[in-house]
């Protein structure tokens, strides 16, 4: 039988066992629904303009975040990681600053920043420049010498060797970097959903809580887990949707290497 | 999660290179206490106040006690117990259900579309499930921090599992090892270099995690602290339960790396001999 075959066999058949569980009441469907239920909700929800409009808004805030993370700390990481003594320097910070789990902040953010789309982008993006910009400096300290002398040898200008030789070779890690802060950026952006809370049942895109809000309030008011499971679901579709266009970004253009190094 | 070349050094420069980190250390602190005092922002206290009270809620005890005051019970012991308890439980979970997996191809093409689902749920989006599905406290804590760390460990005891060595396999086939034997005394330790990566990414996690279930619904911890500075509007005791977070995964971080050292130094030491 192929990979895809089994795959296929296995998935269905996960699906079926847990149908069945639900079904044959071991389980009280009020706590654990089967996923017929799960997936009738799920109709039902991507139906609905308040539920498409909260994934909208999640799916777009980690966009930006995740944008300005990149637009800051690959610069910032290109120029740290070409002068040794700062880079050195620099990542000593770096070392300390990266263990604090950037929930953490998420209590001073709520009362410090308050507004809601501000607050949650700002955590994201605290928490996604630190792998991107870790990444980015150790790449430009492990670039081959044979190559930069090779530019030197050919007179190439400091502009040339940046863009020929030094990005396409720290391009990799940079993009393992940023694979990282994207998972790293979803994770905030949820929890801040979650534990901020506020938004308002609005037709307006903004005003809304997005997806961990809708989440934490069908759990929290009438305890309706099969909106809760269809919400967490909807999450785990994000999340893969990301995760595909990273391996396909990584297949296609930078097949030379799998920027795996630092894992 | 990361590691830098590792290239012979001599101790002299090791010494120096140390020497140099905490320095930054000191005149970034430095820096970020006159930033704070000149800025004036009540939600940005200096360093100083925020070491003062952190003091005062976890060092002001008894010196019978080590100066540990009853906070420390309460806030710390129980977060600590939460985050080791779950991440060492995923880790044995994760680890055996791995090793098995990684050894089969056919076992894995079944299960690896579901794996590779519920790995890509963003944890803490488990947290309002498991809100309903176990007791508030230590036990949804627990359920959100097992399931969420787990993924790094198992698939990376896959990965590791599944890229043993072919002779190795030979050697020990004619050798007709059980199948458990197997497992634990040829394929663990080869895959150890791997797990301990996954290891290392799932206790990051595990700490993130910790907080967001401490956040969300707990009755003790330092994410409780967190909470009740925060409505108090103490932000010096809010910054206490942040800074002593930051402490914590810097220390677990180096502990981990200090115990891989020990237990997989000969994998690094063959990695650098061979030039890879």
């Amino acid at each position: 039988m192929s990979r895809l075959g089994r795959n296929i066999i296995g998935t269905v058949g996960v699906l079926a066992a847990y149908e069945l569980v639900g079904r044959s009441g071991l389980v009280n469907p009020e706590f654990i629904p089967p996923p017929s239920v799960i997936g009738a909700r799920l109709v039902e929800l991507f139906n609905d303009r308040g539920f498409s409009l909260d994934v909208v808004q999640s799916v777009l805030a980690w966009a930006m975040a995740l944008a300005i993370a990149v637009a800051i700390a690959v610069p910032v990481g290109i120029v740290f990681g070409s002068m040794p003594l700062v880079r050195s320097a620099f990542s000593a910070i770096v070392e300390f600053l990266r263990p604090i789990p950037s929930v953490a902040l998420i209590p001073l953010a709520i009362v410090a920043i308050q507004t809601n789309p501000e607050m949650k982008i700002s955590l994201a993006v605290f928490g996604a420049v630190w792998p991107i910009l870790f990444n980015t400096m150790h790449a430009m300290g492990d670039i081959e010498p044979v190559q930069i002398n090779t530019a030197r040898a050919f007179n190439l200008g400091r502009v040339r060797t940046l863009t020929s030789v030094k990005l396409p070779s720290i391009l990799p890690f940079v993009l393992t970097g940023i694979r990282i802060s994207a998972s790293i950026a979803l994770i905030l952006i949820i929890s801040t959903e979650i534990l901020a809370g506020g938004g308002t049942d609005s037709d307006e895109l903004w005003e809304r809580g997005g997806l961990g809000t809708f989440i934490a309030l069908a759990g929290g008011g009438g305890a309706r887990i099969d909106l809760v499971m269809a919400g967490t679901f909807t999450a785990g579709l994000i999340g893969v949707a990301i995760n595909l266009i990273f391996v396909t970004i990584q297949r296609r253009w930078v097949n030379w290497s799998d920027g795996d190094r630092n894992q | 999660m990361t590691s830098t070349v590792n290239r012979p050094v001599s101790k002299g420069r090791r010494a120096a290179e140390i020497g140099s980190r905490w320095l930054v250390l000191a005149v970034a602190l430095l820096l970020w206490q006159l930033a704070t005092e000149a800025a004036k922002n009540p939600f940005f206290p200096p360093p100083s106040e925020i070491g003062a009270a952190m003091v005062d809620l976890w060092l002001s005890g008894p010196p019978s006690q080590l100066f540990m005051t009853e906070k420390v019970a309460i806030d710390i012991v129980p977060s600590l117990l939460r985050l080791l308890g779950g991440w060492a439980a995923a880790g044995v979970i994760g680890v055996a259900l791995g090793l098995v997996l990684g050894r089969s191809d056919k076992a894995y093409d079944y299960f690896s579309p579901t794996l590779n689902f519920l790995r890509s749920i963003p944890p803490p989006a488990l947290i309002p499930v498991f809100l309903v599905l176990f007791p508030l406290g230590t036990p949804m804590q627990l359920a959100t921090i097992i399931f969420g760390v787990i993924w790094p460990i198992l698939l990376n005891t896959i990965d590791g599992a599944h890229t043993l060595d072919e002779t190795v396999v030979d050697t020990t086939r004619s050798m007709r090892l059980s199948r458990p034997r197997f497992l634990i005394t040829v394929v663990f330790p080869a895959a150890l270099p791997k797990i301990f990566a996954g290891l290392r990414v799932s206790l990051s996690l595990a700490l993130i995690l910790m907080v967001i279930s401490e956040l969300t619904g707990g009755n003790s911890g330092i994410g409780d602290q967190m909470i009740l500075a925060q409505r108090n509007f103490d932000m010096p005791e809010m910054w206490a339960g942040i800074v002593l977070l930051g402490i914590l995964g810097y220390v677990l971080n180096a502990l981990l790396l200090a115990v891989q050292n020990r237990v997989i130094g000969w994998h690094t030491r063959s990695k650098s001999l061979t030039g890879r």
